[in-house]
């Protein structure tokens, strides 16, 4: 007994002796830079880390950088104080409700010339769904929402939402697994606008989505992208920025914006109003929207960047004038931005999510 | 060793009302008010609608078959790995435990690069000329997800308790003329109550509360409670339900509690 | 012939609790980036591991968090068991009815009520919101496992000692403390698990900028999870293992009679 006592201590000692000891070399300082800290709050793996480690160099500013998952795990975290943020990287609905309960400060552009000087006009112009005077945001990744499709699993070119309720498809299509875009595709559908409250057409696309659930193989986010890869489905709901990078992996795969229409979104920085740093985040962004940076930027994340300067700086001609990261917006008349739909609103969509996914 | 000792509850009695009691509270506050603030039930009485309702039951029913199923793999398991050695305990155990050290979500991804229509299983199967497995985004898979998962802390306690049993007490009964079987269900199984209480207690309730299991293995064509509660708190942002659905989800818990205490009333099922 | 059924039971069962971790660790050498594909084998992910330094920090992180957790908690919980030897049952029986909340009760729900209780407190947000995290939800499992052992000791030895004459203290490390020592260990190694692989109360009670792996492969979903991450479960996976075997195989020939 006493043996596998000691036995039992020298193995574990020794575990995690090892184990504690094998990081210590990356173990860096962290402190404040000479001319400060600025505190982001951006996606996961949602920038190029070289970028933050040049703005350090160039600025004397340190950065502090946290990440999320979802717009909705960010939202509790910043509203309820637990952590300063200077900056945020939120999508267009989470902004206008976070403008709507004041927790954005506005932005000065004469601070931020590169927002003016390198970003499209026409993303500004798309950004006054959720901002309507453009006081709040500066736009930094955008997209669709559209179909990807296997060609070979396929007998036609796959061109509209309807497409997802054919039988044929059964147990082949992906569908996404949020409440938003899930009802966009159904009021899509329907020709409705995609920020609807109006009950019967919202009843209507519910009563589609229960339709459609049959034919669904799954409801997932971010798997959409390797279940299409491996071919594990023909027809997947999907965001633009990956498109590009599937095509890559799979030739066979092929990315449209359905014709009915579907939703832009964009996600943007924000200055918190109560950020501490706040002319250490106005530089931030600055530099976030120079052109160079911003191509770094989109080399590494692949999603759209509303940087014109940056775009004509790619190289690869066929990204450059790729209809899937650049589609000339001005095309469609049908397109949409998320708005944020109040408390009620929010309520009501869910709810009736709930009511399609325990059909 | 006597109640001079009682002074040594104080840390830890302090730090359960921090950490546990007043958090607590927090959830039973927000599960019985609504966003101004006001007393209400409706979070609670929340769960008759049709859709809490339906997601409550098949979680019940999911996590009883799950259950079932890690206690019919793993009391002959326990029984056999029992008779292994002494010596061999602690590395028993840690076979268990070590898989647990593979981030939980690495691995649930990892059976769906497995069960795939185009996984790995099915590529071998097909080596073999066999008919393809298709159990990916059905209720199977989810089982399996929540077998898989919880497996250890069913096997565990198992162990813990049939490794207790003392041989001769086995060997006695034979000399006495019992066979096999009576001697299983007269000694063996009696024998290991606390811990078949604690193996089923410690594999029904997280799968019970689980979410990321079904949303991965599932398809997300079937809602769990669980996943209700996750959403209602990462993104609907309504908390107040949220609460008052854990707090009905708590009740599921005090029975487990009260039903464990009833048969194992020494609490000498353990994990370990 | 039963014999052998057991063995190929066992094998099964061991089977199937590894094929994912065996699956993770060919990932961990596929060229392309996908889990979906294979692309050929490569060793750039282990390279590109130790090159990346915030997955480092985030894995010095982990580390350091379960190994503070999981003694603090070892020490506390230990000590709870003997105080609670001395109790009444059934203050008894509520102190453990209060113990197994943590463990029972939803990950999202313990983590967002310590995190308004840190907001109420005006407690700081960072690795010792973490810490304190990880503490209370491991207490649990170390009281859990050392308790037993508790039960199962001889009171007697301890009076016998301090009729003796040894001061309570010494007592207690040289009497009860071995009898203690397997209970108190695997309930270490228990919260040191599960610390290890927590994602969602890390998420709610962390700062910023203070990662641990779990978090950081949640936060990797929206873009894919980086073979990296698959590469260091891998090494840490394959170095436990090693280690367990290499313990306990080796003869130990001097000990053993």
């Amino acid at each position: 007994m006493k043996r596998i006592k000691k036995q039992f201590i020298r193995s574990t000692a020794v575990l995690l002796s090892l184990l504690t000891a094998l990081p210590l070399g990356g173990c860096t300082s962290s402190g404040r830079g000479i001319n400060g800290q600025v505190i982001v709050y951006n996606w996961g793996e949602y920038i190029d880390p070289e970028t933050i480690r040049l703005f350090e160099e160039e600025s004397g500013i340190k950065v502090i950088y946290d990440e999320f998952e979802t717009n909705e795990s960010m939202y509790p975290k910043v509203e309820s104080g637990a952590v300063a943020y200077d900056i945020a990287c939120p999508s267009d609905y989470m902004i206008s409700r976070m403008i709507e309960n004041g927790m954005l400060a506005e932005i000065d552009y004469e601070k931020i010339p590169n927002a003016k000087k390198n970003i499209g006009a026409q993303y500004y112009e798309q950004s006054r769904g959720f901002d309507p005077e453009n006081k709040y945001a500066v736009p930094y990744c955008w997209g669709t929402v559209g179909i990807l499709y296997n060609k070979t699993m396929v007998d036609e070119p796959i061109t509209r939402w309807e497409q997802l309720w054919d039988e044929k498809y059964a147990d082949n299509i992906l569908m996404q697994d949020s409440v938003r875009d899930a009802f966009m595709v159904a009021e899509k559908r329907n020709g409705d606008s995609m920020n609807t409250l109006d009950p019967e057409k919202l009843t209507a696309a519910k009563n589609l989505l229960i339709e459609q659930k049959p034919l669904v193989q799954a409801y997932v986010v971010d798997q959409v992208r390797d279940k299409m890869i491996g071919g594990e489905a023909a027809i997947g709901v999907i965001y633009s920025g990956e498109a590009i990078y599937t095509q890559k992996e799979n030739p066979d795969l092929v990315y449209v914006i359905p014709e009915e229409g579907t939703n832009v979104w964009i996600d943007s920085w924000v200055i918190l109003k109560n950020a501490p740093n706040k002319e250490n985040a106005e530089k931030f962004i600055d530099f976030m929207c120079r052109a160079d940076i911003a191509l770094m930027n989109f080399d590494y994340i692949t999603y759209s960047t509303p940087n014109v300067a940056a775009r004509e700086l790619i190289e690869d001609e066929t990204v450059k004038n790729s209809e899937i990261a650049f589609p000339d917006l001005s095309q469609y008349s049908n397109l949409e931005t998320y708005v944020y739909l109040g408390e009620e609103g929010d309520s009501l969509y869910n709810e009736l999510w709930k009511e399609v996914k325990a059909y | 060793m006597t109640s001079k000792n009682k002074w040594l509850s104080v840390p830890y009695l302090f730090w359960s009302v921090v950490f546990i009691i007043i958090p607590l509270g927090m959830i039973l506050y927000y599960g019985l008010t609504d966003k101004t603030g006001a007393f209400t039930l409706d979070n609670i009485i929340a769960i008759t609608t049709a859709g809490h309702a339906k997601a409550l039951r098949l979680s019940l029913l999911l996590s009883l078959v799950s259950t079932l199923v890690c206690f019919l793999l793993a009391y002959p398991l326990a029984m056999i790995l029992a008779r292994i050695q002494v010596k061999r305990h602690n590395f028993i155990i840690l076979i268990f435990i070590l898989p647990m050290w593979m981030n939980f979500l690495l691995r649930t991804l990892a059976w769906q690069t497995l069960l795939e229509k185009n996984g790995v299983i099915n590529h071998i199967l097909a080596f073999f000329h066999l008919p393809a497995l298709k159990i990916i985004n059905t209720p199977a898979a989810i089982i399996l997800g929540m077998v898989y998962n919880f497996l250890p802390f069913m096997v565990l306690p198992l162990y813990n308790a049939l490794s207790k049993i003392d041989i001769n007490v086995i060997n006695a009964a034979h000399d006495l003329g019992a066979d096999n079987f009576y001697t299983f269900v007269r000694i063996i199984l009696p024998l290991s109550i606390p811990g078949i209480i604690s193996g089923i207690t410690m594999v029904f309730i997280p799968a019970l509360t689980t979410f990321v299991i079904s949303s991965l293995l599932g398809g997300g064509k079937l809602l769990l409670i669980g996943d209700v509660i996750e959403q209602e708190f990462t993104r609907t942002s309504n908390w107040h339900l949220g609460s008052g659905l854990s707090m009905v989800l708590m009740v599921f818990i005090l029975i487990n509690m009260v039903l464990s205490a009833i048969f194992d009333k020494d609490g000498e099922g353990s994990m370990l | 012939m039963r014999s052998a059924l057991k063995k190929i039971y066992v094998a099964l069962i061991i089977l199937f609790l590894y094929a994912p971790i065996g699956t993770l660790m060919v990932l961990s050498f596929n060229r392309s980036k996908t889990r979906a594909k294979w692309g050929g084998f490569t060793m750039k992910w282990y390279i590109g591991l130790f090159q990346n330094e915030e997955i480092l920090r985030a894995l010095f992180n982990t580390l350091l968090i379960a190994l503070a957790s999981s003694l603090i908690a070892t020490v506390i919980g230990t000590v709870a068991c003997i105080a609670m030897t001395g109790m009444k049952r059934r203050s008894k029986s509520l102190l453990m009815g209060i113990t197994n909340i943590p463990m029972l009760n939803a990950d999202i729900v313990t983590g967002i009520s310590l995190m308004l209780l840190y907001i109420s407190l005006g407690i700081r947000f960072g690795m010792g919101t973490i810490l304190l995290s990880h503490i209370t939800f491991n207490i649990p499992y170390v009281i859990l496992s050392v308790m037993p052992r508790m039960k199962q000791l001889n009171i007697s030895t301890y009076e016998a000692a301090l009729d003796l004459g040894s001061s309570p203290l010494n007592a207690f490390f040289k009497v009860v403390f071995p009898d203690l020592l397997p209970g108190i260990l695997s309930g270490f190694l228990m919260a040191f698990t599960m610390s290890l692989d927590d994602f969602i109360i890390t998420h709610f009670t962390k700062g910023v900028g203070v990662d641990t792996l779990s978090t950081k492969i949640y936060t990797e979903i929206k873009k894919g999870i980086k073979p990296e991450m698959y590469a260091l479960s891998s090494l840490i996976f394959v170095t436990v293992l090693t280690l367990l075997v290499l313990i306990n195989l080796s003869p130990d020939k001097k000990e053993k009679k």
